[in-house]
């Protein structure tokens, strides 16, 4: 399984956070699709804690970050 | 007059009694732009870097910017400038409200205040009149109620800045309050005021507006292209008015960068508790802005029966992960306190932390703590001990009020301060994000992320994504940020507005308002010049090289957990590139680079 996490806007809807059969998703961007979430809404992207994009690669066991634009000081 | 300026600074001497308006230095103040980087100069002008802080002889400078109170997006910021008695070097600390706005509509670019009063006062400024009045009947009073009093003695169209019962108490740790919730919240300026026996500043003011900008309508359309910009930008047009600064837990908590448990572990598992999301889901009453501010990133929220300030990412962070809790209601009466008591929200429970850290190791003992043991995660800890640093009165008490490097050092260990120039680092792990370290050891008044918010590129991908890990590059990038900021804070701008803004949208604004013709290059060696003011301050005030640090946790003891596990800083690789970069030998200015900046009186200092 990937678990994807959502944060701040994107949870609407979704929730916090979901298992999603690793087979249904090679990459990030598969991902974004099945959850109908546009690419430009996701400013950050993880990848088990690391920024990435919607082209790169997912396998079993990863966790996925998104969050849309945030930030502060 | 028509420069942004009213070319007017108060000298009040507290000692004596006097008040004399001064004549702006045009050309000084143009040269270093106003706020943070004129007040540095004018304290080191006036030989102030080698005084005692605490002392008769420090002045404690409020100073706006030329854009402060303007029509500009954000531009509400004052800054407090003096030496710190926290770090022993130079103090900026910077706040917003609309205290500042009304400063200067009083007419006054400044107020530098010295010497000591015979017994507590405070200023009242209308317009030019300022008059020193008596304040005993305030003492003790917190600062939220102090506020209330001011204004029903005053009338509710003042605006008030006050110490609480910290500042008075010359508490390292004490902020100077505005508003009841904004804070110059660091560096321990509220000492210094409390020093001088100066409990508050009331102002009012007749105008309303500024109305001595330089080119009117040049201002106007570079307010609007600003404005659009910053509308249009997903952070400053939304994401920060939704989540606020709060939004960041989960973020830095997501690559594995939150400190936990005094930085023994930088991933906390149950941080959604006490993050942006939850924060606004359990608490949140309505957005919060300051003076003249399309962002509106503060946190109104419901706290018990009352509508109050609510916690930034920084004190969520260190009385939450940091203090090892995650309890959210816990984090808003601590946050609430500080403001109450007028205390840094970082400062205080970051040291709350390292005491834990003291006392996990055996170092402070329960028979020390007066009834309230300093355990992980104690939600009774968090706040006793916060207000008794705001009030102290036992040894512990006042040992901790001094700060984490003082406790630390006290009992032995000064490796469990985590701090630089003996003030505490904010929330974000530099030995996973590496270009945030180098702002941590160099910014000229201790550890500080806004002297130069390497988070913008490092994790948030503004303006562009760097990879967070590596070093490459990161010097560069950390001087480039820390002489824009520079340049953004002595304007008297928020600094919130680079998420979208960028130098050449700063020298439009400038340069309408007061007439100047910099460009973005020009601007940013303004930034390049108060930075090293800045430094050659703390090089009269005795700082030494190794003073641009980062303690040995950081360096030497891999991160244990988390996506980021394994990870240490490479500060021993940055910060050569980032001398290289400013033109420094061994962490000053050569006075090849001092002359380069125009900065000639600082040469063979």
């Amino acid at each position: 399984m990937i678990e994807v996490r959502f944060f701040s806007t994107l949870r609407e809807g979704r929730g916090k956070i979901t298992q999603v059969p690793a087979e249904e998703a090679s990459t990030a961007g598969d991902l974004l699709y099945h959850f109908g979430i546009p690419a430009e809404e996701v400013a950050i992207l993880l990848i088990n804690g690391f920024h990435s994009t919607p082209a790169d690669n997912v396998k079993d066991g990863d966790i996925i970050s998104l969050f849309p634009p945030v930030g502060g000081g | 007059m028509s420069d942004a300026y009213y070319e007017k600074i108060a000298r009040i001497n507290l000692t004596t009694g006097e008040i004399k308006a001064e004549p702006l230095d045009l050309e000084l103040a143009k040269k270093f732009i106003g706020g943070r980087g004129l007040g540095t100069k004018i304290l080191y002008d006036e030989g102030v870097a080698t005084v005692d802080p605490l002392s008769p002889d420090n002045k404690l400078i409020y100073i706006t910017g030329p854009m402060t109170g303007s029509n500009s997006p954000s531009s509400g910021r004052y800054m407090v400038v003096t030496k710190s008695p926290l770090t022993g070097m130079i103090a900026c600390a910077n706040s917003g409200g609309i205290w500042g706005a009304k400063l200067k509509f009083a007419g006054w670019d400044a107020l530098i205040v010295e010497g000591q009063a015979p017994d507590w006062c405070y200023l009242n400024i209308v317009d030019d009149k300022i008059e020193i009045l008596d304040a005993r009947e305030y003492l003790h009073v917190l600062s939220e109620e102090m506020d209330d009093k001011l204004k029903a003695k005053h009338g509710a169209d003042c605006s008030v800045l006050n110490i609480g019962p910290a500042g008075e108490k010359q508490v390292l740790l004490a902020a100077v309050m505005n508003d009841k919730d904004r804070a110059a919240g660091r560096s321990g300026t509220g000492a210094v005021m409390g020093s001088k026996k100066l409990k508050a500043i009331v102002v009012k003011a007749t105008r309303k507006q500024l109305d001595v900008i330089a080119d009117v309508e040049a201002l106007k359309e570079a307010n609007k292209a600003c404005l659009k910009i910053m509308t249009d930008n997903p952070l400053t047009g939304a994401g920060l008015r939704a989540l606020g600064t709060a939004s960041l837990v989960n973020v830095i908590n997501g690559i594995g960068a939150l400190p936990t448990k005094n930085w023994q572990e930088s991933y906390c598992p149950t941080a959604d508790q006490f993050s942006g999301e939850t924060l606004a889901e359990k608490y949140l009453v309505k957005p919060g802005a300051c003076f003249h501010c399309p962002i509106a990133c503060g946190r109104i929220i419901k706290h018990d029966d009352k509508v109050v300030g609510g916690p930034e990412y920084e004190p969520l962070w260190a009385y939450g992960s940091d203090c090892g809790n995650d309890d959210l209601y816990t984090i808003d009466e601590a946050n609430r306190l500080c403001n109450e008591y007028g205390l840094d929200a970082i400062g205080v429970p970051c040291t709350i932390a390292a005491a834990m850290e003291l006392y996990q190791r055996g170092f402070i003992k329960e028979e020390d703590c007066a009834g309230v043991p300093l355990e992980w995660g104690s939600k009774e800890a968090l706040i006793e001990w916060t207000k008794r640093m705001g009030d102290p009165k036992t040894e512990l008490d006042h040992l901790m009020a001094s700060g984490s490097a003082r406790l630390c050092e006290h009992y032995g260990h000064p490796e469990f301060s985590m701090s630089v120039k003996k003030q505490e680092i904010p929330a974000y792990d530099a030995r996973a994000i590496q270009g945030i370290g180098i702002n941590y050891a160099t910014a000229n008044c201790g550890a500080a992320h806004v002297r130069g918010y390497m988070i913008a590129p490092e994790v948030l991908g503004i303006p562009a994504q760097l990879d967070r890990t590596v070093t490459d590059e990161k010097a560069g990038w950390a001087k480039t940020f820390q002489d824009l900021t520079a340049a953004i804070d002595s304007m008297g701008t928020c600094l919130f507005t680079s998420f979208a803004l960028g130098a050449p949208e700063y020298a439009s604004l400038l340069n309408a308002a007061t007439g100047t013709n910099y460009t973005p290059e020009e601007l940013l060696e303004v930034g390049d010049r108060i930075f090293n003011i800045e430094r050659m301050f703390n090089k009269a005030a005795g700082m030494k090289p190794e003073d641009d640090r980062l303690p040995k946790r950081l360096l030497t003891e891999p991160i244990s957990n988390g996506p980021s596990k394994g990870m240490v800083s490479k500060l021993d690789i940055t910060l050569p590139q980032y001398y290289a970069a400013r033109g420094w030998v061994n962490a000053f200015p050569t006075d090849e680079t001092l002359k380069k900046l125009g900065l000639d009186e600082c040469v063979g200092k």
